[in-house]
């Protein structure tokens, strides 16, 4: 059998005297949307920040088709394929839209020094293929006709919808968003339900989740992994995941509710 | 009219020597020339990367050095009784090497100082610069220290069917060569700025986090515009060595850091046109104020400037210009960080 996408195995980090991930292991197979959950500190940034090469874990490791990943920085972790987005949106905001899907294709291109100093041939038609792909991608978002707009003043929606945008630009194998949907209303959420869908089924692209949106997550997750205060409660299905005991434990007795939310008490 | 105008800026600047035929003048712009090529080359790093380079002046003074020992040769001791000695070499050859040298230094700087950035960045350049101006000024030797290196062979040009290269000696030919350096660093400049490799490095500039996330690798396009940025400046350098026929230490000082910075900065950092229009309003200033005012003048000019800058146009005369015609920027998508030029 060939080994899973992504491999997280006995991952530990400590920051400064501050156990943020005790001791956390998990897989995602090729293929599948995989939801990382729990409340807020648990530990799923971290995680996020530990598999793209932000931070080091104190122990343990990550395999990516099984080959480390630990110990490469995040832009390299990136050519191998691995992309993530950021909790607070993060986008070039000086520049305009198109240039953000431009400066995010970076890896789409190959052009060196030589190429662009001497507008090599091959220099220029890559530099075509790659505005059409920034145009196509910023379509795959909805944000082709905002494509002349700076992105610092773009609603917050779009803000959201661009950086997915930035991600998915490298054609990675392996996605991992963080929290996506927090801050849109429900018609947005749907919308970006249905980006991921897409994503997976179009693009072929195997995604690592971090979602609040309790609806959401049951609805559009293969498997749903719960982080507490650092380890895993659960894991497995979203059915068995949402009737767990201990998971309704974890956030602090929240019940779902009519629209399917956990809601944290304060 | 977009594309018409820069040519038509161009052709207006080679004829000022038919138009203007007084050697005082032609030597005052082509020494401006000079430093607007190195304004040019600082305004990839300073203005595209954000990283702030405060001893350009040792890329520039690298390449007058360089340039200058090709041309003249040397002959010097290394202990153990060895000696290294050069033969003079075609000044062409002289200012290939004032090119590839400050290049070389410029990729061993950025390899070593993109480790750490922002500030220990700023102070490395400034002790580089410091380091080679007491290296030139004590290594007697190879530099002849203060007493400076003198008789510097002019650059000639020569194609087939001439008899001899024509030396150029005189102040419009000077002028045209400055001219045509300057024209061909901007083009090489605009040509990185418009690139995959330029919007990678506007990229690291806006948001590194975000920019390494899509796989921009930091330290290897910083090392990039660094090398592209020293060859330029060292072009510059040679241009100058060639063209005033003296170096000495003087090359690597603050002030001609700061002339760079300046220019930069009051055109417009981050736009290709920035640092031609800065250079064109504080490169013929030293020339204006030699002679009439103490050395000092030029720094409170610079000091005034500067306070003028930050207090009414903080991006630059260029932004501040190109925000008046709003029609023509919401009609061009790529405007703003990567090319804000008229
Ligand atoms: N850079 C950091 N410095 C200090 N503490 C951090 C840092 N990053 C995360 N933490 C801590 O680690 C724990 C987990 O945080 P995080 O991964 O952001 O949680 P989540 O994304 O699940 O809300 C929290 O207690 C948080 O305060
Ligand atoms: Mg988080």
């Amino acid at each position: 059998m060939s080994p899973p996408l992504l491999a997280v195995e006995h991952v530990a980090v400590h920051i400064g005297g501050l156990v943020a991930i005790a001791d956390m292991s998990f897989e995602v197979p090729a293929g599948r949307i995989v939801s990382l959950i729990g409340p807020n500190g648990a530990g799923k940034t971290t995680a996020f920040n530990v598999i793209t090469g932000y931070m080091p874990p104190t122990k343990g490791r990550v395999l990516f088709e099984g080959q480390p990943l630990s110990g490469l920085p995040p832009e390299r972790i990136a050519a191998r394929g691995v992309v993530r987005s950021f909790q607070r949106t993060s986008i070039f905001g000086a520049c305009t839209v198109f240039e953000n899907a431009l400066m995010a294709l970076h890896l789409r291109g190959r052009a060196g020094v030589f190429g662009a100093l001497l507008r090599l041939p091959s220099a220029r038609r890559e530099e075509e293929r790659l505005r059409a792909e920034a145009v196509a991608l910023l379509e795959l978002v909805g944000l082709a006709d905002r494509a002349g707009t700076v992105a610092s003043v773009l609603a917050y929606g779009e803000q959201r919808r661009l950086g997915i945008a930035l991600a998915v630009a490298a054609r990675p194998r392996l996605l991992l968003l963080d929290e996506p949907a927090a801050g849109l209303n429900p018609s947005e959420t749907a919308e970006c339900t249905a980006l991921i869908r897409r994503l997976r089924d179009e693009r072929n692209i195997t995604v690592l989740l971090v979602e609040h949106d309790m609806a959401m997550v049951m609805r559009i997750s293969d498997t749903v992994v719960v982080l507490n205060q650092g380890r895993i409660i659960a894991a497995g299905p979203p059915d068995a995941v949402r009737d767990d005991p201990e998971v309704i434990r974890a956030y602090l007795g929240a019940v779902p509710e009519a629209d399917g939310v956990l809601h944290a008490p304060a | 009219m977009r594309y018409f105008l820069p040519w038509a800026f161009l052709a207006l600047l080679a004829a000022v020597p038919i138009l203007l035929p007084d050697p005082y003048t032609l030597s005052v712009l082509a020494s401006a020339g000079i430093f607007i090529i190195g304004a040019i080359s600082l305004n990839l790093l300073l203005g595209y990367t954000g990283q702030l380079s405060l001893g350009h002046a040792a890329f520039f003074g690298l390449g007058a050095y360089a340039s200058a020992l090709t041309t003249l040769g040397f002959d010097i001791g290394i202990g153990f009784g060895q000696r290294i000695t050069l033969a003079p070499q075609p000044v062409w050859f002289g200012f290939l090497a004032g090119i590839v040298v400050p290049a070389l230094f410029g990729w061993l700087l950025g390899r070593l100082a993109f480790r750490v950035r922002g500030a220990y960045f700023v102070i490395i350049t400034i002790c580089f610069a410091q380091v080679l101006r007491l290296l030139t000024l004590n290594w007697v030797e190879l530099t002849q220290g203060p007493m400076a290196l003198s008789g510097i062979p002019a650059l000639s040009l020569w194609w087939p069917g001439l008899d001899a290269p024509i030396a150029l000696f005189r102040k419009d030919q000077i002028y045209w060569l400055v001219l045509a350096v300057a024209a061909v660093a901007f083009l090489l400049v605009r040509q990185v700025v418009r690139s995959r490799i330029g919007r990678a490095l506007v990229a690291l500039r806006e948001n590194e986090t975000l920019a390494r996330s899509v796989g921009i690798r930091v330290t290897h396009y910083l090392v990039i515009a660094t090398v592209i940025s020293a060859g330029i400046a060292g072009a510059a350098g040679s241009l100058f060595a060639h063209s005033v026929r003296i170096v000495d230490p003087d090359v690597f000082l603050f002030i001609y850091t700061v002339t760079m910075v300046i220019m930069v900065v009051t055109g417009g950092k981050g736009t290709l046109w920035g640092p031609v229009v800065g250079g064109l309003l504080f490169g013929p200033l030293p020339d204006l104020l030699r002679g009439s005012a103490p050395p000092e003048a030029q720094w409170i000019a610079y000091g005034v400037a500067m306070i003028l800058i930050v207090m009414f146009l903080p991006r630059g005369i260029v932004p501040a210009v190109a925000s008046l015609w709003p029609r023509r920027a919401a009609a061009k998508p790529a405007a703003v960080a990567v090319e804000a030029e008229g």
